[in-house]
C-alpha cells in the first residue's frame, strides 16, 4: 500500500509538472483529481472543524465527569455560539431566491466586525509605530552615529515620506510633489526587487522538496 | 580463605534503622511542622543554628492591574537585602496567595532579583492578599501580608486615549468627505495608470473575440481586498455587457461566487442586457489554494483570454497565475495590497495597482460617496503622518545636535501623540 501511495504521488507530481511542456491529458487528469479531492476534503474539514468542533460541541458540550461523578468545571454550554449559528443560517438564505437578501446581514456583520477588530491593531502597528520609528535623529545623538547608521536613518526617513507622497491621491503628481512621488516609487521598486529575490529563493526550496520526493522517496536515487 | 565482608552487613543495617527512627525522623517531622506554621501565620521560621537566615522582601504591594477585564493583580516589592549577585544567600522567592482570607497557596516560584509578579489567575468578585517568602538554601522567610485586593474591570483603556483621538479625527474626516460627496461636490482623485488601461483591455478582448478572465484573489468576503475587487468587477462587467464581450470568473470561495454573480447580474441589468447574463459566468472551483491554481491555469491555456484581471488578495499563487496569463499573450491588470506578491505582478503583468491603489481604483471607478469619502479621509491621515515625520525628523535631528530645547519639546510631544505604550 505504501508503494502504491508513493507511485501515485510520483505520477501526480509529474502530471502537474507536465504543464511546463504544454496542456495535455495527463495534466487535465491530475488537475481534475486535485480539484475534486480538495473540494470534497474542504467540505469535510469545514464541517468537522467549524460546525461540529466549534458550534455543536460549544453549545452541547460533552459531559466530562470526575471520579466522584461530578461535572468538571469549564464545560458549561456557550450559548453565545447560537448567535453565530443563526448568522450562519441566515447566510444560507442565499439558496432561497425570495429571501436571499437576508444573507447580506451576516455578511455585513462579518465585514464590520472584522474591520472594527483589526482597526486599532493595524493603525497602531502600521501607522503609529512606523511614525515613531521614523522619527529618529538622522546623525545620531550628538553626531555619534556611524556612516552606515546615518545612511540607514536617511533612507528610512526619505523612503517613508516619499512613499506616503506616492500614495496620496488628492493631488496630481506634478512639480515638486511629483518628483517626491517618483522618489517614492523608486524606493518601492527597490523594495520589490529585494522581496522578489528573497521569495524566489524560498520557492526554490519548495521545488527542491518536490525533487527530493521524486528522486529520494519515490525512485530511491537519493539516499 | 579470607572471611567474606558481607557477613557483618545485617548489624550495620540495624544500627542505621535505629539512628533514623530515634533521631532523624523526629527532626524531619518537627521541621515540616515549623514550615507549615510559618506559611499559615506569615511569621518567620524559627531557625536552628545551621539554617541560613535571609531578610524578607519589603514594601510588598498588591494592586489591581489597570485597564484590564478584572483578571490580573500586580505585585511589586523590594528584594531582600541578602539578594546580592556576589555571595548572595537568596536562591529565589515563593509567592503565596490567600483567597477570601482562606488558606495560603503558593502560586509561583521566582528567581533571585525578582521584584514583581503579575497574577493572571484571579477572578472578579473575590478578595486576594499575598505574601512573598524569601528562600535561602535551607529556610524561607515570609514577608508581611498585603491588604486584600479585588480585581476590577475597566471599560476604557486611558493609556490608549491618543489612539482614540487620532481614530476620531480620521473617522471625522471620512464622515466629512462622505457628506461632502453626498451633497454632490466632486472630489478629486488623481489618475491611476492601471485604471486608465481597463477600457483598452476590454476593447482589445472584444476585437479579438476572446473572453476576459477575472480572478478576485483567494480570500473570502471578509477581506477588504476581495470587496475592492468586486467593486471594480461591477464597472468591468458593465463595460463587458456594453461591448457584448464575454467574462469568466473562477473563484475559490462560495461566498465570493454568490457575490460575484450578483455583481455581474446587476451590471448586465444596468446595461439593459439582463438576458445576456448567466450564472455560469462565475464558477466555484475549490477552496484549496493550489487546486484552484491548477484549474485556473488550465482555463487560461484552453480559453486563451485576451485580458486577465488579477485583483484581490493573492499569496504564493500570484506568480504562477501571472506567468501563465503572460504566456497566453493576455493583457494583464493586477492589483493587491499584499506587499510580498506585488513584485511578481509588477514583473509579469502589464499594469499593477500597488497596495492602496487597489482601493483607490475601487473608489474611483464606483464614484460612490462612501468610498470616495473614505479615500479622501485616509488622505487626511497620510497628510498628518507626512507632517509628523517631516517635523519630527527635523526637530529631533536639530534639537539633539545643537541641544535646542524647544525643538526637543516638540519631539517629546510628537512621541507622546504617536505612542502605543
Amino acid at each position: 500500500m505504501e508503494h502504491f501511495a508513493l507511485w501515485l504521488g510520483g505520477f501526480l507530481t509529474l502530471g502537474i509538472f507536465s504543464f511546463l511542456y504544454k496542456d495535455n491529458p495527463w495534466y487535465k487528469l491530475t488537475e481534475a483529481i486535485y480539484v475534486g479531492i480538495s473540494a470534497g476534503y474542504f467540505v469535510v474539514v469545514y464541517f468537522w472543524d467549524n460546525f461540529y468542533s466549534k458550534f455543536w460541541v460549544g453549545v452541547f458540550p460533552h459531559k466530562r465527569l470526575n471520579e466522584a461523578g461530578e461535572l468538571i468545571a469549564g464545560v458549561e454550554p456557550d450559548y453565545w455560539l447560537i448567535v453565530g449559528g443563526v448568522l450562519g443560517l441566515l447566510m444560507l438564505m442565499r439558496l432561497l431566491p425570495k429571501v436571499g437578501w437576508i444573507s447580506r446581514w451576516p455578511l455585513a456583520f462579518i465585514v464590520g466586525a472584522t474591520a472594527g477588530l483589526w482597526l486599532i491593531n493595524y493603525f497602531a502597528s502600521f501607522v503609529m509605530v512606523q511614525i515613531q520609528n521614523t522619527v529618529t535623529p538622522l546623525f545620531g545623538m550628538d553626531y555619534s552615529a556611524s556612516l552606515y547608521v546615518i545612511v540607514g536613518n536617511i533612507v528610512v526617513a526619505v523612503g517613508t515620506f516619499t512613499g506616503l507622497v506616492y500614495f496620496f491621491f488628492s493631488k496630481e503628481h506634478k512639480g515638486a510633489f511629483g518628483s517626491a512621488a517618483r522618489v517614492g516609487i523608486f524606493f518601492l521598486m527597490i523594495t520589490f526587487g529585494a522581496s522578489f529575490g528573497y521569495t524566489v529563493m524560498s520557492r526554490m526550496s519548495l521545488l527542491i522538496g518536490r525533487i527530493d520526493f521524486l528522486f529520494g522517496d519515490w525512485l530511491g536515487m537519493i539516499k | 580463605m579470607p572471611s567474606h565482608p558481607t557477613t557483618s552487613r545485617p548489624s550495620y543495617l540495624a544500627m542505621l534503622s535505629l539512628l533514623f527512627t530515634f533521631f532523624l525522623l523526629p527532626s524531619i517531622v518537627l521541621a515540616q511542622a515549623e514550615v507549615g506554621q510559618a506559611n499559615v501565620e506569615g511569621t518567620p521560621i524559627v531557625p536552628d543554628s545551621e539554617q541560613i537566615v535571609v531578610a524578607p522582601v519589603t514594601s510588598l504591594i498588591a494592586a489591581d492591574h489597570k485597564y484590564d477585564d478584572g483578571e490580573m493583580i500586580d505585585l511589586s516589592w523590594v528584594p531582600s537585602i541578602d539578594d546580592q549577585l556576589i555571595d548572595g544567600k537568596v536562591i529565589g522567592y515563593k509567592v503565596y496567595r490567600l483567597e477570601d482570607d482562606g488558606e495560603p497557596q503558593m502560586i509561583t516560584e521566582l528567581a533571585p532579583s525578582s521584584n514583581g509578579y503579575n497574577d493572571q489567575s484571579v477572578e472578579r468578585g473575590k478578595l486576594y492578599s499575598y505574601f512573598v517568602s524569601t528562600l535561602s538554601s535551607n529556610a524561607e522567610t515570609p514577608s508581611v501580608r498585603t491588604a486584600p485586593v479585588e480585581p476590577q474591570r475597566e471599560w476604557l483603556n486611558y493609556e490608549l486615549l491618543n489612539v482614540l483621538i487620532i481614530a476620531l479625527v480620521l473617522g471625522g474626516a471620512v464622515i466629512y468627505f462622505i457628506e461632502t460627496a453626498r451633497r454632490g461636490k466632486k472630489l478629486f482623485v488623481r489618475k491611476i495608470a492601471g485604471i486608465e488601461a481597463v477600457d483598452e483591455a476590454i476593447g482589445r478582448a472584444t476585437e479579438m473575440g476572446r473572453p476576459i478572465l477575472f480572478i478576485p484573489g483567494i480570500l473570502d468576503m471578509d477581506d477588504v481586498q476581495t470587496l475592492a475587487a468586486l467593486t471594480i468587477l461591477g464597472r468591468v462587467a458593465r463595460m463587458i455587457a456594453d461591448y457584448d464581450s464575454k467574462i469568466f470568473m473562477p473563484v475559490s470561495r462560495s461566498l465570493v461566487m454568490t457575490a460575484g454573480r450578483e455583481t455581474i447580474k446587476a451590471s448586465y441589468q444596468a446595461a439593459g442586457r439582463p438576458d445576456a447574463y448567466n450564472d455560469d459566468m462565475v464558477t466555484y472551483i475549490t477552496d484549496e489554494q493550489f487546486g484552484y491554481v491548477a484549474a485556473v491555469d488550465g482555463i487560461m491555456v484552453r480559453e486563451r483570454p485576451a485580458t486577465v484581471f488579477l485583483l484581490g488578495a493573492f499569496f504564493a499563487e500570484s506568480l504562477i497565475l501571472a506567468e501563465t496569463g503572460n504566456s497566453v499573450g493576455a493583457i494583464q491588470i493586477a492589483g493587491t495590497a499584499r506587499p510580498a506578491q506585488l513584485p511578481f505582478f509588477i514583473a509579469a503583468c502589464d499594469f499593477t495597482l500597488i497596495g492602496e491603489e487597489l482601493f483607490a481604483a475601487s473608489a474611483y471607478l464606483s464614484g460612490e460617496p462612501k468610498q470616495m469619502g473614505s479615500l479622501k479621509g485616509q488622505d487626511v491621515g497620510k497628510a498628518i503622518a507626512m507632517a509628523a515625520i517631516l517635523i519630527g525628523v527635523l526637530t529631533v535631528t536639530i534639537g539633539d545636535a545643537w541641544n535646542v530645547e524647544w525643538m526637543q519639546n516638540i519631539t517629546t510631544v510628537l512621541t507622546e501623540i504617536f505612542s502605543t505604550k
